[in-house]
């Protein structure tokens, strides 16, 4: 697939690690964004602050690269203020679960109709190897010496439980699969939330390319991804990682209740301020 | 008497806000000038708050004063309360059981009325307060006209028995008042002024939120925190009539990442918070800063640390918002003195934050954002509004180095370029850089000096009271605006005049000729540190003498004004 569109002008210093995961997911993004026809002038790739926070910087597009943690949260209102654009939200297990886990919460409830595609190595990659939420049991880091003691946080599970739009997960090392499904979570309205599992070259030497391989299994074909029963169980399942669309509930989105849209559609850089309205204000303000 | 201060004392829950904004509406309307303000403990029931309401014939008088001419303690601990403001020539109108004497030191000069057992006789306790507006009616003359036509616009909802029960009240309250005055109990000759009629009524809070409207908010998201959330709560209402996107945000960290996600879309954002909501949003604040997206702050002081004394007043955030967020860059902060100045400053900061891509604060506090006050108009003849947007093209760069270092701020989806921002230090494209020989010293220029530089030339020159030829100068920012006003105007002293100042930063070079001229000056301030006096310093190398008021209350004219008798 011809993915130029979405190639950088020019030369790029990318600071990944040779081997790494993100590789694959930067490439199989371009090529869902290809596919889909979204024009790189049309669309906002939103991230935090990480190694996975990077992406937005290796594709053409518009570019929100944040603060750590806070990716989603400004991503929400961009697409708020105008929701003409198409909205990615690009971060890292730390960044969407850690630092930012209540924006994820609470956007989940909220509903806005954006895409987040976390990178879960199950590491901070960019601090150099500690712990991160999604670490498994035992995981031995310069800081958590004696392996990691806290339960792993499972965000699927999570955003099941409050009844997310869309959540599913992959793993990056089987890349035809992977595409198909973030394709799925781009084209959804609603807050699609895509956890890719991915390998750390680098600070990750547990789940590595093969452990990805060896450790996961996908959803059957049969599976009713509108069960939400059913996918919370296939969510908390011990032992090898379901993968696929674990749970759609198509609904109105944070958007389609915004009241500023109702009548009028244009974005929020189109409008002036009402100053005829405000006199009104002002006087009804006599009585 | 040019003008009468009334206070009304009881708990949280009792009603005292319904008396001031049916008392505050019909005098109003009746042609006196009014103001009010409320001191308040931070929970719903219970407790003792007390609202003060000065009428006046001549122009408005919106400070804090604390003499009271009438009062009206509507539970047993309201004299208590307000033991050290109460004096032998205030008149004391209460319910036997609400006055304790041994806080009146005038005897003859309490008037006792069976509130509870005239409003039983109507139909219950809840008329209470409706007896007592009808005594402050009859005190003032209010025709009969003004207040059925207003009790009928307030309470024709809930049902004809109970607007009749409040007309009945009222009435009840009216032939009360008037025997006072027939006995001369006691003596009210205020002018009413035509004009006033039509003045239009609205606290701080409102003020600021209007202001955003007038400069085109469409975006706001927040997170409640007292006194800050008036505007919210205001905006709210108003947000279909206006087309405002209201977010209540998850936390205030959510809440300023998302105003800057929405100025980079395009929107006009705002937050509203108060000091520990802003704690939250400092690495926000410097997201702005080198983001270079424009964002406005409404920052509502309340006294702190921690969480302080939630409801009440404060000027304790400036050094705190001047130096709030990590790294270097420019920002500006307003802090109006009054509803009118709220308004207007409110309107410029989005278009100066705007055409500088720099953060704006308001930074205003309990005792303006509750303050009641009335005035003639809020002129919008004069409003521009200025978007400082452009259509982006191919080459488009979102930092591109400019002589004055601002860079044409292109939005995402307007026009055929992309437009890149990044918290990291970036190149002109917006992407990561780590050239620290060339880059980073030319980004960094542009942020804070050039940006200073051009937020000098818009400066908003502060506003000098008094004689021209002083000898002391007092210095102001902010709500003490109206207190130190007033106290000039009553003060004998004809060699000390008063700079009140609504931008605090960046001052600009030139208001250093006003200092120099006096041979001593003084900032008023309400906090423990002068902080604007160290801004004074920093800028001017001046140390100026202080007088400082921490407690949590706004100054009262009196004590300025033995103040200023005294240096
Ligand atoms: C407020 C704040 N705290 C901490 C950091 C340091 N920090 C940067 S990235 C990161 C963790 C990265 O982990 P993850 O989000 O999983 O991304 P990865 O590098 O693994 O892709 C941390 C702790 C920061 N930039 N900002
Ligand atoms: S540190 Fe890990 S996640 Fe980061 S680039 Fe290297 S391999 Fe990839
Ligand atoms: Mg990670």
């Amino acid at each position: 697939m011809d993915t130029s569109i979405y190639d950088m002008p020019h030369e790029t210093d990318v600071a990944w690690c040779p081997g790494c995961g993100n590789f694959s997911i930067l490439k199989i993004v371009k090529q869902a964004l290809t596919e889909l026809d979204i024009k790189p002038e049309k669309l906002v790739m939103a991230s935090g602050i990480g190694q996975a926070a990077k992406t937005p910087h290796y594709l053409k597009t518009n570019v929100f690269n944040g603060l750590h943690g806070r990716a989603v949260a400004a991503a929400m209102a961009v697409k708020a203020a105008n929701p003409e654009l198409t909205v990615i939200v690009e971060s890292g297990d730390g960044c969407s679960f850690g630092e930012g886990g209540n924006h994820f919460i609470h956007n989940i409830l909220r509903n806005p109709n954006i895409t987040h595609l976390a990178h879960d190595n199950m590491v901070y990659g960019l601090t150099k190897g500690q712990a991160s939420p999604t670490s498994q049991f035992g995981f031995i880091t310069p800081v958590q010496v004696q392996g990691v003691t806290n339960e792993p946080f499972n965000p699927l599970a999570l955003a099941i439980a409050l009844d997310a739009a869309f959540v599913a997960r992959v793993s990056i090392a089987d890349q035809e699969k992977s595409f198909e499904v973030i394709k799925q979570a781009i084209s959804f309205k609603g807050y699609s939330f895509v956890d890719i599992l991915q390998p750390c070259v680098s600070f990750n030497k547990i789940n590595t390319w093969k452990w990805f391989r060896e450790n996961v299994y996908y959803l059957e074909e049969s599976y009713d991804p509108k069960n939400r029963t059913e996918a919370f169980k296939r969510a908390t399942e011990k032992g090898k990682l379901p993968l696929g669309v674990f749970y759609k509930n198509e609904k109105p989105t944070f958007e389609d209740y915004l009241p500023v849209y109702k009548t009028n559609k244009d974005p929020l850089f189109k409008r002036e301020a009402n100053l005829p309205q405000l006199q009104k204000l002002i006087d009804s303000m006599r009585q | 008497m040019k003008e009468v201060s009334i206070v009304l004392c009881g708990e949280a829950g009792q009603g005292i806000a319904t008396v001031e904004q049916l008392v505050t509406g019909m005098l109003k309307l009746s042609g006196y000038h009014v103001y009010s303000t409320s001191e308040f403990m931070s929970r719903i029931r219970g407790g003792t708050n007390s609202t003060l309401i000065r009428i006046s014939d001549e122009k408005s008088k919106s400070a804090f004063i604390d003499r009271i001419d009438i009062l009206f303690p509507l539970s047993s601990k309201a004299l208590k309360h307000l033991e050290h403001r109460i004096s032998p020539e205030t008149i004391i109108i209460g319910e036997e059981g609400n006055i304790a004497e041994e806080y009146c030191p005038n005897r003859a000069n309490i008037i006792k009325v069976d509130f509870t057992k005239i409003a039983n006789e109507i139909g219950g306790k809840i008329y209470t307060n409706i007896v007592s507006v009808g005594i402050f009616l009859a005190l003032f003359g209010v025709e009969e006209n003004i207040s059925k036509s207003y009790l009928t616009k307030r309470f024709s909802s809930k049902g004809d028995t109970i607007l009749q029960n409040n007309i009945k009240a009222c009435q009840r309250g009216s032939e009360i008042g008037n025997q006072m005055l027939e006995d001369g109990k006691l003596k009210i000759d205020l002018q009413k002024d035509d004009s006033v009629k039509n003045y239009l009524t609205l606290n701080g809070s409102q003020a600021i939120a209007m202001g955003s409207i007038a400069a085109g908010l469409n975006f706001i998201s927040s997170y409640p925190m007292s006194p800050s959330t008036g505007v919210l709560v205001f905006l709210s209402q108003k947000a279909e009539d206006f087309g405002i996107i209201i977010d209540q945000a998850e936390d205030e960290i959510a809440a300023v990442n998302k105003g800057i996600g929405a100025w980079y879309a395009g929107a006009r954002a705002m937050i509203t918070t108060s000091g520990g909501g802003f704690a939250l949003m400092t690495e926000g604040l410097s997201l702005s800063g080198i983001l270079e997206t424009p964002m406005v702050f409404h920052i509502a002081q309340r006294p702190g640390p921690g969480t302080g004394l939630p409801t009440r007043t404060g000027q304790e955030d400036l050094q705190f918002v001047l130096n709030g967020g990590h790294g270097e860059f420019a920002r500006a902060i307003f802090a109006p003195g009054n509803a009118e100045e709220a308004f207007f400053l409110t309107q410029h900061a989005f278009n100066l934050a705007d055409k500088y891509q720099v953060p704006v604060f308001i930074l205003s506090d309990q005792f303006l954002v509750d303050s009641h006050y009335s005035l003639p108009d809020l002129d919008l003849t004069n409003i521009k509004n200025t978007k400082y947007i452009e259509k982006t093209d191919e080459n488009y760069k979102r930092y591109l180095l400019t002589e004055n270092g601002i860079s044409p701020r292109g939005i995402p989806g307007y026009g055929s370029g992309l437009v890149n921002v990044d918290s990291d230090e970036h190149d002109e494209e917006g992407h990561i850089t780590e050239d620290v020989h060339d880059l980073r010293p030319k980004m960094v220029d542009k942020r804070l000096y050039k940006k200073l530089k051009l937020l000098k030339e818009d400066f908003v020159k502060p506003e000098l009271i008094g004689p021209t030829d002083y000898s002391i100068l007092l210095i102001g920012w902010g709500s003490t605006y109206s207190a130190v006003k007033e106290a000039l105007e009553l003060s004998t002293r004809k060699d000390v005049a008063f700079l009140h100042f609504k931008q605090v930063y960046p001052l600009s070079e030139d208001t250093i000729d006003y200092l120099k001229k006096a041979k001593k000056v003084v900032v008023v301030e309400n906090n423990a540190t002068a902080q604007f006096g160290k801004v004074i310093t920093l800028e001017y190398n001046i140390k100026p003498d202080q007088f400082l008021k921490y407690n949590g209350m706004p100054f009262s004219v009196e004590e300025v004004k033995e103040f200023i008798e005294k240096i």
